[in-house]
């Protein structure tokens, strides 16, 4: 069998597993990388497989060990770095920003810095303003780094490798609610482009751009909407920097309606920039005011209370379809059976 | 001292005036404005990169500060790229992206300068991990300041580098000033760096940074030590910049350094040691020296020549390099 369904965190491993035996000078540590828990099953058998010298866990220092992915990646080594956390890496800015993301270019391009670094992004459980955090427009604003958010398993696969055997820094978010995620995945080792999004449905209707978990909601109001005659197209920004808007001009030609959808808030982030590059690029071919459906712009909070209707959702992106198009029938669907607005699934909860 | 003879102190004098010279001529020409860039002269601290670049060989790898310039010549870095780099010309070492804070010789085993404090320690401790993992048998040369171990990524990289046993040197030259302010604002008195930093389990030494012969001992210890055993090494030297934190200038007059302070480190020093030293042991004549001093002018007035006729980088080429 070819292609079998594996969930977004076997896709991972997958990878990490075929990229490793295709390259021996792969390293991949972080915290926890070879502890009881594997990173979520993401590191499982790495250690086993590729032994101690490969694969290591290391001291609580996000800052030196970005440096040290540098320095290694400078000297022959292709290091995978991964973070449980984004929001712990937030302490290796200077290394990130001044080093890694501008190596290529300071230096005149004399050297390449095969780099790639994985963040989980965290949602849901009383997580919080600081194990939640959706900071990828922050990286976006880097000149030199690359950045990706895969949106199902089978980019998580094709994305992983192509950020390990790419020549220059990657960031590799991961959003943690997509860990249950099936998809069909082949089987061999393949790489998917880090030029451009992805477009995962055709549609005529309204162009829907979307990121990360929220590519998942947006599915599902497009299964909804197309038993009542209305195709998305959805475009999926797994690929953000280089950023590259040719999929979604081309979309908007066709569609003339646009919805952007962020993981986070709104001001100064990729969906803002995806509408100031599209009024300025192609003001004319929208037939109504393009809209945003993201975050309030407050830090997320632990409280179940609070953050009840704080994420969005596909009927949140249903509504506003239908705000946009103008339709007035009704649109009638049965809600899924989430028991809870602050998980994915039943098993979601405890320590993760 | 068996490792002191006339070839290897003729090397350690030749670099030492390639780089006091060079930085003169810099300073001298800075107010033609043709070099736009900041500059931070390593005049009076010649001693350590000399001896550490004729201790080490092109394989071994260095990284730096952004008081690079000394380290980039005692490695062997190319005078015509370094120079090129600070007029901005696409012949530059970094072709004119990096400027005097940026820069690199891969073929002299320099890897990279960087301008903010304590960036590059990480990146060499990297470097070290990689020669380890992969054999490479290279000593890692991370050069860094006085203010560099007050960064807390100083810390993590030494922790790190310990843990792994990964064979660097550490070689911190303590000039006692962080731009303006002096070590007595910065980190407690009477606590010696050298001393705080043998407290996180690493050999750790110390010697004055203007005296070849402690400078030469002391860093061929660090080597043999490695050699036996792969680990990282710290190493404290004393020393003085002579010119202004940034910039082409003296800057006695603004008074943040004492009279007698100056005074005192300028009787030592590096080269009048070195030099004196050389005549007195008939190894060198003041002729000799001299005939050595106007090669090396020759060859950098050919490098400023050779700098002010290149090119700039053309507009078109504005984001290359950005990615590999």
């Amino acid at each position: 069998m070819r292609f079998r369904k594996l969930n977004f965190s076997e896709s991972i491993n997958e990878a990490m597993i075929l990229s490793m035996k295709r390259d021996k000078n792969i390293i991949c540590y972080g915290l926890g990388v070879d502890d009881p828990k594997r990173i979520f099953g993401t590191t499982k058998k790495l250690k086993e497989l590729f032994g101690s010298k490969r694969v290591f866990d290391v001291p609580v220092s996000e800052n030196a060990l970005t440096g040290i992915g540098v320095g290694s990646s400078l000297n022959g080594l292709r290091p995978v770095m991964v973070h449980q956390r984004l929001d712990f890496f937030l302490y290796a800015m200077e290394q990130l920003i001044n080093n890694a993301a501008k190596w290529s270019y300071v230096f005149g391009g004399v050297k390449s810095l095969p780099l790639t670094i994985r963040l989980i992004i965290g949602r849901g459980w009383g997580q919080g303003p600081t194990h939640s955090q959706s900071l990828q427009s922050l990286f976006l604003h880097i000149p030199g780094l690359k950045v990706v958010m895969p949106s199902n398993s089978y980019q998580a696969k094709g994305l992983l490798n192509a950020a390990i055997f790419d020549n220059n820094p990657v960031l590799y978010l991961e959003h943690r609610w997509l860990y249950n995620n099936y998809a069909h995945v082949p089987k061999k080792f393949y790489k998917l482009s880090l030029d451009q999004p992805q477009i995962l449905k055709k549609g005529k209707d309204i162009t829907i751009v979307s990121m990360g978990y929220m590519t998942n909601e947006a599915i599902i109001s497009d299964k909804i909407l197309r038993s009542y005659g209305i195709q998305s197209e959805i475009i999926d920004m797994c690929v953000m920097s280089p950023l590259n808007l040719t999929k979604i001009f081309n979309s908007i030609k066709k569609t003339k309606h646009l919805l952007v959808l962020d993981t986070s808030t709104s001001i100064c982030s990729l969906s803002s920039e995806i509408l100031s590059q599209i009024f300025r690029g192609c003001f004319n071919d929208l037939k109504s005011k393009p809209e945003i459906l993201s975050l309030p712009h407050v830090p997320q909070p632990s409280s179940f209370g609070l953050t009840k209707n704080f994420y969005k959702d596909y009927i949140d992106i249903i509504k506003i379809v239908k705000k946009i198009l103008r339709i007035n029938k009704n649109i009638r669907f049965k809600k899924n059976k989430r028991t809870f607005h602050d998980v994915p699934d039943k098993k979601f909860k405890g320590p993760f | 001292m068996k490792n002191i003879n006339r070839a290897v102190l003729k090397k350690i004098l030749y670099k030492m005036l390639l780089i006091r010279e060079t930085e003169l001529e810099i300073s001298r020409r800075y107010s033609e404005n043709q070099m736009r860039c900041p500059t931070h002269l390593s005049i009076g601290q010649e001693c350590v990169p000399s001896v550490v670049g004729t201790f080490t060989n092109n394989h071994d790898l260095c990284v730096s500060t952004h008081r690079s310039h000394a380290h980039y010549l005692g490695k062997g870095g190319s005078l015509k790229k370094f120079i090129s780099e600070l007029y901005g010309k696409s012949t530059g070492c970094s072709k004119g992206r990096g400027g005097s804070m940026h820069l690199t010789d891969l073929n002299a085993g320099f890897v990279a300068s960087t301008a903010i404090v304590s960036s590059t320690i990480p990146v060499g401790v990297g470097l070290g991990l990689s020669s380890k993992i992969l054999g490479k048998k290279q000593i890692i040369i991370i050069y860094l300041g006085d203010a560099s171990v007050e960064e807390g990524v100083f810390f993590e990289s030494l922790n790190f580098a310990i843990i792994k046993k990964i064979p660097t040197i550490f070689v911190c030259e303590n000039n006692f000033f962080s731009v303006y302010s002096p070590l007595s604002v910065r980190q407690p008195v009477n606590r010696e760096i050298y001393k705080m930093v043998k407290g996180c389990h690493i050999k750790s030494y110390k010697a004055n940074g203007n005296s070849f012969k402690n400078v030469i001992s002391v860093f061929l210890k660090a080597k043999k030590i490695i050699k036996n055993d792969s680990q990282p090494i710290f190493l404290e030297f004393e020393t003085y910049r002579r010119f202004e934190h940034c910039g082409p200038n003296l800057d006695d007059h603004l008074n943040y350094r004492s009279k007698n302070e100056i005074a005192f480190w300028k009787k030592k020093d590096p080269i009048n040691i070195l030099q004196n030293f050389l005549i007195k042991k008939s190894w060198m004549s003041y002729h000799a020296i001299n005939i050595m001093k106007n090669l090396i002018r020759k060859k950098i007035n050919l490098s400023f020549q050779y700098a002010n006729k290149s090119p700039f980088p053309i507009k078109k080429d504005l984001s290359k390099y950005l990615y590999k």
